[in-house]
């Protein structure tokens, strides 16, 4: 009897009224749901704001407390996920200011970031090519994957998750969010306050990133990838085959 | 569809839009350009499939759970709320 779990992590939010009665009449299984869901959300955004986990873990167990003496005062003019993001952001903002670890916070302004291509522009030919303007001079090559369940596959994602908190951290809470917790761009935008446009290209830069650093693990490019010959001889031998038969 | 519109997309750009195209938000005409593009171009194509990869495996990394001890803290005082609030 739990509509806003019918979404899975996705709260509903026509169901966000009979979650905010659950949890104003103590319903325990509906707060459980709520910590199970969102407390690792919690986390990814407190982090960005303190740098310590163990920090970090204190101001979201602060904002579940919170949560707890201040549902009956929570009107609903926005939804419970939003809310949740929003103690927890001032809470976070409150504790870095007392850790002198002070992050100005523009945080999801992408204005101050480096405009960063998704690619070294040194891969593509220059604009001024007569034939291939801007096309690749060093083009992706195909990865070399292991099958899942083996050592190798959780060494992939072990540097996939070394990457991910490598990230910047604006762009490391929006993959999180959309990538590892499966959220919708909506959701994201919301409790974030971020615009659309915004967290698209925060996700962009996230995502270019993730793939490069997988492409260097996949291809062991200490040497520069191969020009796109390589690509071409595959290409003028087999069309070679093909004249000969 | 015009052939014009298969000429003008480079891949500089194309890995630029990708996740506008990903997303469903490229306008039509883009989109059309970049499907168009991704036919004729194999390099590309892979880059996308690294992308879809890249995505697949993000998916993959698992949730840090909270701790059992953290929980029942927060089970406990909402219970006490509660008690708190109907006891009155």
């Amino acid at each position: 009897m739990l509509p806003a779990m019918r979404g899975g992590q996705t709260l509903v939010r026509d169901s966000d009224a009979g979650l905010i009665d659950r949890l104003r009449s103590g319903h325990e299984p509906t707060f459980a749901w709520l910590i199970d869901t969102y407390n690792a959300p919690l986390l990814r955004l407190a982090v960005t704001f303190v740098q310590d986990a163990a920090v970090a873990e204190e101001v979201v167990q602060e904002t579940w407390m919170a949560v707890v003496t201040g549902i009956g005062r929570f009107e609903g003019r926005s939804s419970v996920k939003t809310w949740l993001f929003k103690i927890l952001t001032n809470k976070a903002k409150t504790r870095a200011l007392r850790e002198r670890r002070t992050i100005p916070f523009s945080a999801f302004d992408i204005r101050d970031q480096e405009d960063e291509p998704a690619v070294d522009a040194a891969r593509f030919l220059p604009a001024s090519h007569p034939q291939w303007p801007n096309h690749w001079a060093s083009p992706p090559q195909p990865w070399s994957m292991g099958p899942e369940g083996t050592a190798l596959d959780r060494e992939t994602l072990a540097v996939l998750r070394r990457a991910l908190e490598d990230l910047p951290r604006t762009q490391r809470v929006v993959v999180a969010l959309r990538d590892v917790h499966g959220w919708p761009a909506a959701d994201v935008c919301a409790a974030l306050e971020l615009t659309e446009a915004n967290q698209r290209v925060l996700l962009h830069r996230g995502r270019s990133r993730l793939r490069a650093v997988l492409e260097r693990y996949f291809t062991d490019t200490e040497t520069p990838i191969r020009e796109s010959s390589s690509v071409c001889n595959d290409q003028s031998i087999s069309d070679t085959n093909l004249g000969d038969q | 569809m015009t052939d014009d519109i298969t000429t003008d997309l480079a891949c500089k750009e194309l890995v630029e839009i990708i996740t506008d195209y990903l997303e469903g938000t490229l306008p039509q005409r883009d989109r059309a350009r970049f499907d168009a593009h991704l036919m004729t171009c194999s390099p590309c194509r892979e880059y996308v499939g690294e992308m879809h990869t890249t995505l697949r495996l993000t998916g993959r990394l698992t949730v840090e759970s909270i701790s059992p001890g953290a929980r029942n803290e927060l089970l406990r005082a909402f219970r006490r709320m509660k008690e708190s609030s109907t006891g009155l």
